[in-house]
């Protein structure tokens, strides 16, 4: 059933288009190839180089998997020791989350994003590419330390005080916490991407509600990401600290508290599996309607129930402390939020089935078809597991057990990665040259999914009879021999399934641009006639599936004749629209190829790396090459209104550059101050959470620094932002240009000196951070205040150069603007420290 | 019989019958969830009967729903595809489903705390990677064995739950739901055995090294049993073996162990004074028996990789065999 939707107006540009229009964009937008492919920043490129990382690494966390089932076959197996063991899972868990779910959900993005809005490219190709090298780099290297035996062992939740120096002695404990520190901050950089192009790249008239569910689906993850992964950024940090230099956030001895990681890390880890989720089953939103050739039934439902699931996951962390033994108050509270959660899914299952009851033809069992089929049934059976360790009284038993190892697998496995195979098979067409075989995607089917059910269905057997999660070998007497030996044949099975499919990726996947645009006869913009500029020109758009509403639109669209036909610029282009309405409000000018971020990805996480390994001098000269390479990015941004304003097509002339609260570039700063802001009020939560838990370490009034030190370091970042502000009036005015510069410099070192100012006072008083729980998490704010304004140091330097170098002025002054952005905020989050500092100890 | 323990064994009973009557393996194992033999493992157990059943239903409604969509026709089907459907079988009847399931939940919440009273409290330390436990007497005075605890049938025990290192945690499935031992914190458990046996424990929260190896066992046993064993436990090792009790010490077993009775008090290791009368050796590695001690003073590096104790290899056989038979002796 085809709604009648149709737009009756012609489209907005003429045709036949001018002669070499579209050379001119093919030209613009080449791809770099050869020894120059590390440049490439086109989102097709960096997105297919980061779904292809993650799978490989899907696959040798897979490997990992088949080995430990292996050893569990049988009772007192002996083919991997306890040791190789402990890493094993400890790898496979961490592999799998921080390697394989979020990248390969975030990959998607990047790939199919800009394609399924119509835009050419996300609106920060080269943050988007640093991204992807970063994790490369980063993620490689960590995977290989299994083979030296230096892989951490003490699990991918790495509870202290087990993985306190004392307990985990040697650098595995620290590739994973600074490893996957620096990939969280890579993803975190994802985020802002998918943020900023959901709400600002898409095509005219596709407002919200017109959104595809996956465009949605993207924004409430990145915004998930935007909030939840700052809490285990915090954490990885005091736990690195600790080990390192031992500031005691989790030692008892030293007023630290253990479960004060656990808070923060499940504060992170429960959204992190509807992080991966809700993606996913925006991939399922999309895929179903095509099956059914019909529209999605209850999108506005679906919507709200991505939404509340992204509010509701917050609100239950504390259901994997159960056992911690809280008050039961708290118990009731996190069991019914975790039930409450459970609704949302169930909403969106059955909206996915009434949408398949709408087809008017027989429903044809796709491989996708066959995917998503075999996702709702696993996924149902996951939702219902999950509802039962809600029940506290239950999970008091199934807690930590092979009941949760099956149930998290149901989920995770059927939530994620059977609609992943699904958008293989689905979207490989936009992608790949070739398509995936039917024939193939049957047989590989078949054997996941039976091979999954079979792996994993005994398991929930084997832990309520008794089997304990993470054990390298158990018992004969536990009398769940035979259901493990099942579940490890079931986990080959399983595996064949992944090998037939990878086989197939060899013989058909030919990354490129195809013949066949549209085989699924899907609706959406993504199955557009694609070139290496992505689409030839932006569409108008008027319903939720344009291409079912407009038949013509392909076409049109394919000759030009919609917005954007060409490069008025002359460089990388793309529309960047209204975030709610999306009317047509500038063109931005994109970055292209270049070696900066690729430079930049790879010192930081050399930087990174050698910090694991305490190699410190090389550590910092390259994270000093890093920020280089970062200026030397950012330098060839920012271009200015030079072109403008240009015609995009049914008369519309808008301008190339844009500054201020429309431009994206001061909406990227946002959603960056809002990460500090999380992370910021994760240590606030810490620094309560530790004193409940040990007043006794907070110092007597008369111990604390004088209150006028306080004083003076708020009135230092007062007086900070008064200087920047008088720069930015001096700028509108057109007056004392010359002292533009020097005052944006005497600002950023007014800042620095308001921190210093606070940390001098603390050190004065004799407060040394290994002393106490309270003194470590009084330096950590000046950890936190102080990374972020040697960011602002930094970025002063920059504006100040690009002041004198005569590429700031009144209209032209975006990187003077995001500076202030985060001076501004730099100086509020140090004032509320020196607040917390100076008045919570006086006042309790 | 009082009307409490009346109760308690009568469910666990039902439950035992249950367990046994699930053609399922494992699930009548020593360390099974499905015996419910406790208080607390029974609530669990009932709440499980209870979802599992709502749990298979809902698994049906939602293979009805998707074949009426794949392939019904009429009526049927169209009432499938309507936005009602979805809020009705999406949003509604999971609500009112989850809702009294919850109200119930907090029901056995209530009833859980209200297991704490007890007379009897025995505090459990657990250690890398091994169980400490203490009886404390009405005198003040205080009882140390290892990776065994034994209770009275039919009596709520107030455990108290220690770590010395990192975070475990205590699981008895067929008594009760777990409890993390977490440094820095003392949590409680309530442990009551409905029927007499000897359930098997084992550590829930990773803790390192040898985690699948911690394991221990609770004998639950009629009270003038358990009075009759805890007077045995709280006397002095009767040593019928001098020359073992001298070899003990000459092999430097001492700095670690104690043994109550001679002049070993270390308390770093477990106690063993009665180590002849338990279950298992190396928190539940081997069974207690001469041979059982052999072996693992020959090999428990590598039955038990990476426990605290020292190897022992330069023991000669002989003086294995010798001090194999002092250990088994007291008892």
């Amino acid at each position: 059933m085809l709604p009648s939707l149709s737009d009756e107006r012609g489209p907005p540009n003429s045709w036949p288009r001018p002669a070499g229009e579209e050379e001119a964009l093919r030209r613009i937008w080449q791809r770099p190839g050869g020894w120059r492919f590390p440049t490439a920043v086109n989102n097709t490129v960096i997105g297919a180089l980061y779904l292809g990382a993650a799978f490989v690494f899907f696959v040798l966390a897979g490997i990992l998997a088949l080995l430990m089932r292996v050893q569990l076959a049988s009772p007192g197996n002996e083919v991997v020791s306890q040791d190789l063991y402990n890493q094993l899972f400890t790898m496979h868990g961490t592999t799998m989350m921080f390697l394989f779910a979020v990248p390969a959900v975030e990959a998607l993005g990047v790939l199919l994003l800009p394609q399924m809005l119509a835009a050419r490219d996300l609106p920060f190709p080269r943050l988007g590419a640093f991204a992807v090298w970063a994790y490369i780099v980063g993620g490689v290297v960590f995977f290989s330390t299994i083979f030296y035996g230096l892989a951490p062992s003490g699990g991918w939740f790495m509870y202290p005080p087990l993985t306190t120096a004392e307990f985990s002695p040697g650098a595995g404990a620290d590739f994973w916490l600074l490893g996957i520190g620096f990939i969280e901050i890579s993803a975190i950089a994802g985020a802002i991407e998918i943020i900023v192009g959901t709400l600002r790249t898409r095509p005219p008239g596709m407002s919200l509600e017109k959104m595809p569910i996956f465009a949605w689906a993207m924004l409430v993850f990145a915004m998930m990401i935007v909030i939840a992964f700052p809490a285990v950024i915090l954490a990885t940090m005091f736990l690195e600290i600790e080990r390192s230099f031992g500031w005691p956030f989790f030692s008892v001895d030293g007023g630290g508290d253990p479960l004060l990681w656990q808070h923060l890390f499940w504060f992170f880890g429960h959204p992190e599996v509807y992080i991966i989720f809700l993606p996913a089953a925006g991939l399922v939103s999309m895929i179903v309607p095509t099956i059914a050739r019909a529209p999605l039934v209850g999108y506005r439902l679906i919507v709200v129930a991505l939404v509340g699931t992204g509010f509701l996951s917050f609100g239950l962390w504390v259901h994997h402390m159960f056992a911690t033994g809280l008050p039961a108050l708290g118990l009731a509270f996190f069991s019914a939020s975790s039930m409450a959660v459970a609704v949302p899914s169930g909403i969106q299952l059955f909206a996915w089935i009434a949408t398949l009851a709408r087809a008017e033809r027989r429903i044809r069992l796709t491989t996708p078809a066959l995917f998503i089929l075999g996702m709702l049934a696993i996924f149902t059976i996951g939702g219902l597991t999950g509802v039962m360790v809600a029940m506290v009284p239950f999970d008091w038993q199934a807690h930590d057990s092979y009941f949760i190892v099956a149930h998290l697998h149901y989920v995770l496995i059927g939530g994620m990665v059977f609609p992943l195979f699904a958008a293989f098979h689905y979207w490989a067409p936009v992608v790949s040259r070739r398509r995936l075989s039917e024939a193939a995607g049957r047989w590989s089917f078949a054997c996941m999914f039976v091979g999954f059910n079979v792996a994993f269905f005994p398991l929930h057997i084997a832990g309520l009879a008794g089997m304990p999660r993470r054990v390298w070998t158990y018992a004969g007497e536990l009398g769940v021999g035979e259901l493990n030996l099942v579940s490890t044949c079931g986990a080959f099975l399983l595996a064949a399934g992944i090998l037939i499919f990878v086989i197939d990726l060899v013989r058909n996947f030919r990354f490129g641009i195809g013949e066949e645009t549209n085989p699924w006869g899907g609706g959406t913009l993504e199955f557009l006639p694609q070139g290496v500029y992505s689409t030839r020109s932006i569409p108008r758009v008027t319903s939720r599936e344009p291409l079912w509403d407009r038949p013509a639109l392909a076409l049109e669209v394919a000759r030009g004749q919609h917005y954007l036909p060409n490069a008025p610029t002359g460089g990388r282009e793309t529309l960047i629209t209204s975030a709610i309405e999306a009317r047509p409000e500038y063109v931005i000018q994109l970055p292209g190829p270049s070696w900066t971020q690729w430079i930049a990805a790879v010192f930081t996480a050399a930087s990174f790396l050698l910090l694991t390994v305490k190699i410190v001098v090389p550590a910092l000269v390259c994270g000093a090459i890093a920020i280089g390479a970062c200026c030397a990015w950012a330098w060839q941004l920012d271009k200015g209104p030079g072109g403008g304003p240009v015609d995009i097509g049914g008369g519309i002339r808008v301008p190339v550059y844009m500054t201020g609260p429309a431009g994206h570039g001061w909406w990227a700063m946002v959603v960056l101050m809002f990460v500090a802001g999380s992370l910021y009020l994760a240590y606030l939560f810490s620094y309560l959470y530790i004193w409940t838990g040990a007043p006794e370490a907070w110092p007597s009034p008369s111990v604390l620094p004088p209150p006028g030190a306080a004083v003076a370091a708020i009135a230092a970042l007062g007086a900070a932002v008064a200087a920047y502000v008088l720069a930015e009036r001096g700028l509108d005015a057109g007056r004392r240009m010359s002292l533009l510069p020097w005052c944006v410099l005497l600002a950023a070192l007014l800042l620095a000196a308001g921190v210093g100012i606070g940390l001098h006072a603390q050190w004065q008083a004799g407060v040394r951070p290994t002393a106490s729980s309270y003194a470590a998490l009084v330096y950590t704010d000046s950890l936190l205040n102080g990374q972020l304004a040697i960011a602002v140091l930094i970025m002063a330097g920059f504006t100040a150069a690009r002041c004198w170098l005569g590429k700031v002025d009144l209209r032209r002054r975006a990187c003077l603007e995001n500076t202030g952005l985060l001076l501004r905020y730099t100086a509020a989050q140090a004032a509320v420290g020196q607040l917390l500092l100076h008045a919570f100890p006086r006042f309790v | 019989m009082s009307p409490r323990r009346q109760l308690l064994s009568g469910r666990a009973k039902r439950r035992s019958a249950l367990a046994a009557a699930m053609p399922l393996a494992g699930c009548d194992g020593p360390q099974s969830a499905f015996t419910g033999a406790g208080a607390d493992a029974a609530r669990a157990l009932d709440l499980w009967s209870i979802m599992l059943a709502g749990g298979i239903a809902i698994v049906l409604l939602v293979l009805v729903v998707t074949l009426l969509a794949l392939a019904g026709r009429g009526r049927a089907r169209r009432a499938v595809a309507s936005e009602r459907t979805v809020l009705l079988a999406g949003l509604w009847l999971p609500v009112a489903v989850l809702s009294a399931l919850l109200v119930y939940g907090f029901g056995l919440l209530e009833q859980a705390a209200a297991d704490g009273e007890s007379d009897l409290e025995i505090e459990v330390t657990a250690e890398q990677w091994w169980w400490r436990v203490v009886y404390r007497h009405e005198d003040g005075s205080s009882t140390e064995t290892a990776n065994e605890l034994r209770i009275p049938v039919g009596r709520s025990v107030r455990l108290e739950l220690h770590s010395a290192d990192v975070i475990h945690s205590f699981w008895v499935p067929a008594l009760a739901g777990k409890r993390d031992m977490i440094p820095g914190r003392v949590n409680e458990l309530a442990l009551a055995a409905g029927v007499p046996g000897t359930y098997r424990g084992q550590c829930a929260e990773y803790c390192g090294g040898a985690h699948a190896l911690m394991s221990f066992y609770v004998v639950a046993e009629p009270t003038a049993a358990f009075n009759a064993w805890l007077e045995r436990e709280r006397a002095d090792a009767r040593i019928d073996d001098p020359a073992g009790a001298a070899l003990f010490a000459a092999a430097g077993c001492g700095g670690c162990h104690a043994i109550r009775g001679t002049g070993n008090r270390a308390g770093i290791g477990p106690d063993l004074t009665h180590v002849g009368g338990r279950l298992s050796i190396g928190a539940g590695t081997l069974r207690v028996s001469g041979s059982g001690f052999v072996e693992w003073l020959r090999s428990h590096q590598s039955l038990k990789p990476g426990n605290r104790m020292p190897p022992f290899e330069a023991l000669s056989d002989e003086d294995s065999a010798r001090l194999a038979a002092f250990l088994e002796s007291l008892r």
